[in-house]
């Protein structure tokens, strides 16, 4: 009996507590940086796409919403030919983004990506291309890769030794 | 004549502003709610989210209204009348102010009680008629919970009947001029208000609902309008109830001369109604046997013992 009015009176007490709504338009909680929202495509440090369309994200996809064509340019530098994730079907799992080995694919704190038509939602890469570099500035994948692929000659990598001359018997 | 005209004014002008009323009710049970829950509340639509109550009953009036092909068609479609009607026709007896009242009983408490008690058949055969295993479950839970309220609010009320000599209520709130019955009866309000929340069958003691275990309870098949009406009914039992303890015990429109006698029934059961919500933010619904054991071995015994003891003073300060 004490503990029921015990209990109606500390609820009562609520009353005067801080409220724990956020009026969402006018205000907005703030989100962690890391926060797992609408996708983006990077750029590496020289404007050019990270993205070389390896396919470990669509793989990765829970949900198959990502769909990619890959194909190479003159370099032989691999890019997407379209990039399309169907935002309809994506559940923000960030699966994609633990699985890009080049840093490419990225989660942003931004989550205000509704629309009327469930069409709209399907973004290409334009749409998800960003002019930046998101959360891991200066990485440069071709710059670490072995690769030759117009970005650096072979043995001028970062933590790239030059390759060794098989025809000479210099030490 | 003019009596004639007053005495329609009087039922037009009441039933227009409690079904206001209880429609309005749904804005502040939600914006009471979320007061003790640290929230906000519908604060969108309108001034205040009022326009939420406009909101609701529209969205409630375009809904489907599907009579389930397995169900007792007749007794289905009756049954959420049932439930508004006796509860309006309680309202009959209550004295709002010195000349607002529609019907002076002189067994006025009488017909309250049978009024409630008729209220449980609007349970008992919307569960029955919608030929539905959880709706048969909480009507049956609703039945045997209002059922058994039931004796010990009519016998809770006794104390208060010997005291002022009288079933009318227009004689009770004048027999409390001197002083309100809350202070000779306290045993008798505790348990009459107690027993008023499991008549109106609202939490903690929501048994036939409990939407936790029954879907729905007994108006698990209702939709639309007449899901609305058991809505309606449902505010419409809270305004009763607490109508009812402020007449009883707490000197119903008596009170200090700065406001007028409509105004002191109105606060006094307005703050009942929103004690009746504060209940329903506070406290965790008992188990069904609970109930039923806390009923009839704890309030029926404290109930008679109250009974009793009136009684005795009562006739000891007569001689």
């Amino acid at each position: 009996m004490f503990s029921i009015i015990r209990s109606i009176w500390l609820t009562s007490l609520h009353m005067f507590r801080k409220r724990a709504t956020i009026e969402y338009p006018e205000h907005k909680a703030p989100l962690h940086p890391r926060y797992r929202g609408r996708i983006v495509l990077t750029r590496d440090p020289d404007g050019m796409e990270r993205c070389v369309g390896c396919y470990l994200c669509a793989a990765a996809c829970p949900v198959d919403c990502i769909a990619l064509q890959a194909t190479e340019d003159e370099n032989h530098r691999r890019y997407p030919e379209f990039f399309r994730i169907n935002f309809s079907r994506c559940i923000f799992c960030g699966y994609c983004e633990e699985a890009c080995p080049t840093y490419a694919i990225q989660l942003i704190p931004d989550f205000e990506i509704s629309e009327y038509d469930r069409q709209n939602l399907v973004y290409e890469k334009q749409d998800l291309l960003i002019s930046g570099e998101g959360k891991y500035p200066g990485y440069n994948y071709y710059k670490v890769a072995g690769l030759d692929a117009g970005v650096k000659n072979k043995g001028e990598g970062d933590n790239e030794e030059p390759p060794i001359d098989i025809h000479s018997l210099l030490p | 004549m003019n009596e004639t005209l007053t005495y329609i004014l009087t039922i037009v002008g009441e039933l227009f502003s409690l079904l206001t009323l209880a429609a309005l009710l749904i804005w502040v049970e939600r914006r009471m709610l979320a007061l003790w829950q640290d929230r906000l509340g519908p604060n969108r639509a309108g001034p205040f989210g009022l326009f939420i109550v406009v909101a609701d009953t529209l969205k409630l009036f375009f809904k489907e209204d599907w009579i389930p092909p397995f169900s007792e068609k007749a007794v289905f479609v009756i049954a959420p009348a049932i439930l508004v009607i006796t509860v309006l026709l309680s309202f009959t007896i209550i004295p709002f102010a010195p000349g607002i009242l529609i019907t002076d009983f002189n067994i006025g408490i009488l017909f309250f009680l049978a009024m409630s008690s008729l209220g449980v058949y609007s349970i008992v055969l919307g569960g029955w008629a919608s030929n539905n295993k959880y709706s048969l479950l909480g009507a049956l839970r609703g039945a045997s919970q209002m059922i058994s309220y039931e004796v010990f609010m009519g016998l809770s009320l006794m104390g208060v009947v010997m005291l002022s000599g009288s079933f009318s209520l227009r004689d009770i709130v004048e027999a409390q001029r001197n002083h309100w019955f809350i202070l000779l009866q306290p045993v008798g309000f505790v348990i009459f208000f107690i027993a008023g929340i499991a008549e109106t069958h609202r939490l903690p003691f929501d048994i036939p609902e409990a939407e936790s275990e029954l879907v729905a309870g007994f108006h698990s098949e209702y939709s639309s309008m007449k899901f609305g009406m058991f809505f309606i009914g449902e505010y419409l039992g809270i305004t009763l109830i607490s109508a009812m303890v402020t007449t009883l015990f707490l000197g119903g429109w008596l009170g200090p001369e700065f406001l007028p006698p409509i105004c002191w029934f109105a606060l006094k059961t307005f703050a009942f109604i929103l004690f009746f919500i504060l209940l329903r933010a506070s406290l965790p619904r008992p188990r069904y046997d609970q109930l039923m054991g806390y009923g009839w071995k704890v309030l029926l015994p404290v109930t008679l013992l109250n009974l009793l003891v009136t009684g005795a003073v009562v006739l000891l300060l007569k001689n």
